[in-house]
């Protein structure tokens, strides 16, 4: 069996570590995610989910337990070692798209390789402009985030988060800012690339008609994975 | 490099309304201090010109006479009353060697003896005291360019002949080609032929200063192949003081800067120097907190945008570097226009200003400005961009 994408060991994250305000809001976490995992992670408001998410992606450390990212353990790396191993092996879609509005469509999706290797070849623009295709937006590359819509600002998001070829996609409330529509084609495309790309997508969502669709749900309550169900 | 100024200028392009306004503020205070700098430099210039055309850098003289005493015995207490000695008029001792040895001096440029002591011009009935300077004109004209001050005839003080000033000539009634009569101390009467007049633009000398040839004043100060002073220019006027005293160790002769005969005028240069160093520091300060003000206010308006850029892996030493070039493009292109701006100022004074004086423009007092501005737009982005770098990425990416 091949290494899994993500590996949780009792993963807890406390706040407020050492006063007598500290609360544990994660008790224990224990997961794994492989390559073709195509998961859900749902949970009422408060139930951590948020704060796993930023655990997974390596933008917060947790407490105690350990993560595995590609059999690698990473609760003692340092800022730079962890911000190495995100822009490596993550991608990130949030819930507001968070493009760069001073960079045209195109640049944003480039962004994950420029702020690591600066000035972008011709493969990385074929690529780019591919991923851009590939989310239906060819023709609005050279258009800034301003100039698109918040279902097409949400697709470049989406290509900027595989311009790295990814082994991980986390992907947070990515439909909950869009029409019924768009999401249908956002959570479309998601599927396709965790099929292409063979990247591992983890989605948090409130929606249980887009949680419905995927292969595995994962549901947090009051910090504690109540549920892992497959179909 | 290249992302961190590419991110760094789309920033600074996209707050285009912020960007121009902070880019006027720091073109206005370095135009403030170049045009101030510039023109406290020219005005002082003009002031050590004006002061230098009629003066040596470095007079030197033969030591004062003191009243020698026997050399003190071991364990003796001595009370000494004495009166001092009246400064007779006298020769530097073997003025040409000393004025030999000054010539291959570095730092000298020039090097004149000459005699000089109280005389009284005579013509008809009017009387005047007057400074009689015994010079070599050739070596003279390098130190004070007497030559470019005439207003009527010629600078000749070969035998016979004088050269006074415009006033004295006024007082005396003469014109050039007219007689006068000059008496030193013991010595007799001489008259002599008004071959020129100058006017330095200084009343005390303009009424006083007589010259002839330095034979005419050896005779008739009654020092004869004597020279009582001799004048040097040195080629960095600030210097004076420091070669002064290497003339001083060289030659045991009394040798007085300009520097220290002038101690009120660079008394006061100094202190509009400082003055000037004070206005430029103040308004350096302010263009420091403006770029400093709105690099902060970039900061929290693009806290989302640095949460994502670090969630993409930006590091946090690219993250300072961003917000480190905005600061040092903002002052290299607000100094640029600022010392331009300057330099219009300066043109502007030049042309259609009172033309009191003449502002020159430094070739170094722009680059200076720019390169310091630039400093300036460095260190005060320094605040920012490290809280830009240390935001967490969590918390930047929720900010709202």
């Amino acid at each position: 069996m091949s290494e899994p994408v993500l590996r949780l060991e009792d993963l807890r994250k406390s706040y407020n570590v050492g006063e007598p305000t500290e609360t544990e809001v994660l008790h224990g976490i224990s997961f794994e995610l492989a390559r073709a995992d195509f998961a859900a992670l749902v949970g009422p408001s408060g139930s951590g989910k948020s704060t796993l998410l930023n655990l997974l992606g390596l933008l917060d450390t947790p407490t105690a337990g350990e993560l595995y990212l590609l059999g690698r353990a990473t609760r003692e790396l340092d800022d730079e070692a962890r911000t190495q191993l995100r822009a490596e092996s993550i991608g990130f879609v949030f819930q507001f798209h968070h493009l760069i509005p001073a960079f045209t469509a195109r640049e944003n999706v480039l962004m994950p390789l420029m702020v690591r290797r600066g000035r972008p070849d011709a493969d990385a623009i074929r690529r780019a402009d591919a991923l851009l295709d590939a989310v239906g937006l060819a023709e609005f590359r050279d258009r800034p985030p301003k100039a698109l819509s918040g279902g097409q600002q949400q697709r470049v998001a989406i290509a900027r988060a595989l311009i790295h070829e990814p082994a991980l996609l986390l992907a947070d409330e990515p439909t909950g800012n869009l029409d019924t529509q768009s999401a249908a084609n956002v959570f479309e495309l998601f599927r396709r690339f965790n099929r292409d790309f063979g990247c591992a997508v983890l989605i948090v969502t409130h929606d249980p008609r887009l949680s419905a669709t995927c292969d595995r749900t994962l549901t947090l309550v009051d910090g504690q994975l109540e549920e892992d169900r497959r179909r | 490099m290249w992302i961190e100024s590419t991110i760094a200028l789309r920033f600074l392009k996209e707050g285009r309304a912020q960007t121009l306004l902070i880019l006027v503020g720091i073109a206005v205070g370095v135009s403030v201090i170049v045009f101030i700098s510039a023109l406290i430099t020219g005005l002082q210039d003009n002031i050590v010109d004006r002061t230098l055309g009629t003066q040596a850098h470095i007079r030197v003289e033969a030591p004062e006479e003191r009243n020698l005493q026997p050399p003190p015995v071991a364990g003796e207490t001595r009370l000494v009353l004495e009166d001092p000695r009246p400064q007779r008029l006298r020769s530097i001792d073997n003025w040409p060697a000393v004025r030999d040895l000054l010539d291959t001096q570095p730092g000298i440029v020039a090097v004149s003896p000459i005699v000089t002591g109280p005389a009284i011009a005579r013509r008809g009935d009017a009387l005047f005291s007057v400074a009689l300077l015994g010079i070599e004109p050739a070596r003279y004209i390098r130190i004070i360019p007497i030559d470019e001050s005439l207003t009527a005839g010629q600078l000749r003080v070969g035998a016979g002949e004088t050269v006074i000033g415009s006033q004295l000539a006024h007082d005396l009634g003469v014109r050039i080609g007219d007689k006068l009569r000059l008496g030193g101390g013991d010595a007799p009467e001489t008259v002599l032929n008004v071959a020129g007049i100058f006017e330095l633009g200084v009343r005390e000398l303009d009424s006083r200063y007589v010259y002839v040839d330095l034979k005419q004043a050896q005779s008739l100060l009654d020092l004869p192949g004597g020279a009582t002073q001799i004048d040097l220019k040195v080629d960095d006027i600030f210097t004076a003081d420091r070669v002064a005293a290497r003339v001083r160790a060289l030659t045991g002769l009394d040798a007085e800067s300009w520097l220290e005969s002038n101690a009120q005028l660079v008394n006061a240069l100094r202190s509009q120097s400082l003055s000037t160093g004070m206005i430029s520091l103040f308004v350096g300060l302010s263009v420091a907190f403006g770029i400093a003000s709105v690099l902060s206010i970039s900061v929290v308006q693009r806290t989302r945008e640095i949460g994502i850029l670090r969630a993409m892996g930006t590091r946090q030493r690219q993250m300072l570097l961003v917000f480190l070039v905005q600061g040092a493009v903002l002052g290299l292109v607000g100094s640029a226009i600022g010392a331009g701006a300057g330099f219009g100022l300066v043109w502007v004074f030049n042309v259609f200003g009172p033309r009191l004086f003449y502002i020159p423009m430094s070739a170094t007092l722009i680059p200076l400005a720019m390169a310091l501005a630039t400093g300036t737009g460095v260190a005060s982005a320094l605040v920012p961009a490290r809280r830009a770098a240390r935001l967490d990425p969590v918390v930047a990416i929720r900010y709202v």
